[in-house]
């Protein structure tokens, strides 16, 4: 499989076949994809391995996506907040 | 079917332990969450192949038992004479067996400090996964820090990989990279490979240091670095200027499904909490087996041993290879060593401000932490039901250890009857009964 391209917020960021959401983002300089419910702080990888729960993203619809563990599909769709 | 050993984790000690009782006639399924077998050691990307050992390994297990990856294991529980493991990925899923192995790894273990929750500061582990699994360095200039030999990979594999590494800071002082305790132990070459690698890109090593802060808006632009005393109080800064950070304090090993079948557990050299298991690799519980960092965090080549050590248990061998104990023996002393030349110092406390968060999940600043100390809850888990630290979607994994620091405790074995959060929705679904 070729590269492709996933869409964040209605904008193509290009993911490598097998990688994940959260490498596609921040390999894109998209590091930042969630605020926190009580300060309002941005928020991306930090553990990268599934336990911190820091890099939940919403991804066609369904909210609370572990960023870092979840595989990028053809057409994706990544919205950040 | 009822299998005759179910393996939790497929790192070096899962896959040694699943391929060793399976070669033994053992009928063996083995699970994981990632989508490649390989754990945190041998994590490979997408197309790329895993180290060859490890892959011969991989590829004989796949041949003799079920391989079940992208399967998270969020219980294990008894009934009758056989066990349930209850996992979620694509659907839930189910899986009896006589006896359990787990081998589920362990974690990064993070110390808080101002600004560790913007986006760009990444644990050394995750820093790693990250480059290794996805093949993307986690910055441009980037920072490593915080105490441990696992340092020293991580810095190298950055630099190899064209990323700019501003600095190497070792908190802890006394031993200079020529004189790394890793030298000592037949792995001169591989801690050779990382100072070269360091050393021909002129990347500072500088023991004695550690980032306290980070800084920036939206995302990380610099860390304020500091010399340390050698209890880890602050003898001065400066500001360096880096998109990523990539700190790491030692590990936690995963040990919740141990503790959820009744595992007694123990203190490490450390005082982490481990599983507690005889020389064949047994825990207190008849029927489950541990291997690899939930027993004690040691690195690949002691799980590896405790894995194949558990495997010809788990199968009825009379007596384990004596070469098998010794190498274990050996690595284990190796372990207790470094925990003992990198310990936590307690003036990382010192780092701390009023509003540094402690619980990044649920924002929950050392000021809440010390208020609720203030009226009375003395010990951390007083703490968490007053102030709610570690009640987050990560259950403390993150800020556990802190927490018990805080608290001027050992940290205690983690008591989560789910081990991995899962939706109502999947828990109401009902299982696939696999095979």
């Amino acid at each position: 499989m070729e590269r492709f391209d996933i869409s964040v917020d209605g904008r193509a960021v290009p993911a490598e076949p097998g990688q994940t959401i959260g490498a596609a983002l921040h390999a894109a300089g998209v590091r930042s994809w969630r605020s926190t419910r009580f300060g309002g702080r941005p928020r991306g990888l930090f553990c990268g391995i599934g336990v911190c729960f820091d890099c939940l993203v919403e991804v066609n619809g369904r909210p609370a996506e572990r960023a870092c563990q979840l595989e990028a599909r053809p057409g994706d769709e990544v919205s950040t907040s | 079917m009822i299998h005759d050993l179910a393996v939790i984790g497929g790192g070096p000690a899962g896959v040694a332990g699943a391929l060793t009782a399976a070669l033994a006639g053992l009928r063996v399924v083995l699970l994981d969450g990632g989508p490649r077998l390989g754990g945190q050691y041998f994590r490979h990307a997408h197309g790329a192949e895993p180290e060859p050992r490890f892959a011969r390994q991989s590829h004989a297990l796949r041949q003799r038992a079920e391989v079940l990856l992208k399967h998270q294991v969020w219980a294990v529980s008894r009934e009758d004479d056989a066990f349930t493991v209850h996992a979620h990925g694509t659907a839930r899923a189910e899986v009896r067996a006589r006896r359990v192995l787990i081998a589920t790894g362990a974690h990064d273990r993070p110390l808080p400090f101002p600004g560790w929750d913007l986006p760009g500061v990444l644990t050394a582990g995750g820093a790693q996964a990250l480059l290794k699994g996805e093949r993307v360095p986690a910055g441009r200039r980037i920072a490593v820090a915080g105490t441990g030999p696992f340092l020293l990979p991580v810095a190298a594999g950055l630099a190899r990989a064209g990323a700019e590494v501003a600095g190497v800071f070792e908190a802890s002082g006394g031993l200079g990279l020529a004189r790394h305790p890793v030298m000592a132990l037949g792995k001169a070459g591989e801690a050779a490979g990382y100072a070269w690698a360091l050393a021909a890109r002129r990347v500072p090593y500088r023991r004695n240091h550690a980032v306290i802060a980070a800084h920036g808006e939206h995302e990380l632009r610099a860390v304020t670095v500091a010399r340390l005393d050698r209890d880890w109080n602050v003898l001065g800064t400066e500001e360096l200027e880096c998109d990523a950070l990539a700190v790491g304090y030692g590990f936690v090993p995963q040990i919740e499904l141990a503790v959820q079948l009744g595992c007694l557990t123990r203190q490490d050299a450390d005082g982490t909490p481990v599983v507690d298991v005889d020389a064949r690799q047994r825990t207190s519980v008849p029927g489950v087996w541990a291997a690899g960092e939930p027993t004690g965090v040691g690195g690949w080549e002691l799980s590896e041993t405790e894995g194949r050590i558990a495997g010809l248990a788990l199968a009825g061998a009379g007596e384990v290879p004596g070469l098998l104990l010794r190498r274990r023996a050996r690595l284990r002393a190796f372990a207790a060593a470094l925990q003992g030349a990198y310990p936590v110092r307690p003036g990382w406390q010192s780092w701390l401000t009023p509003d540094t968060l402690i619980c990044r999940c649920e924002e929950v600043p050392l000021a809440r932490v010390r208020e609720a100390q203030e009226l009375g809850a003395t010990d951390a888990r007083s703490i968490k039901l007053l102030a709610r630290p570690g009640m987050g979607w990560c259950q403390g994994r993150m800020c556990g250890y802190a927490l018990a620091c805080l608290a001027g405790e050992p940290q205690q074995p983690p008591r989560r009857p789910i081990a991995q959060p899962i939706s109502l929705g999947a828990l109401a679904e009902p299982p696939q009964k696999e095979h």
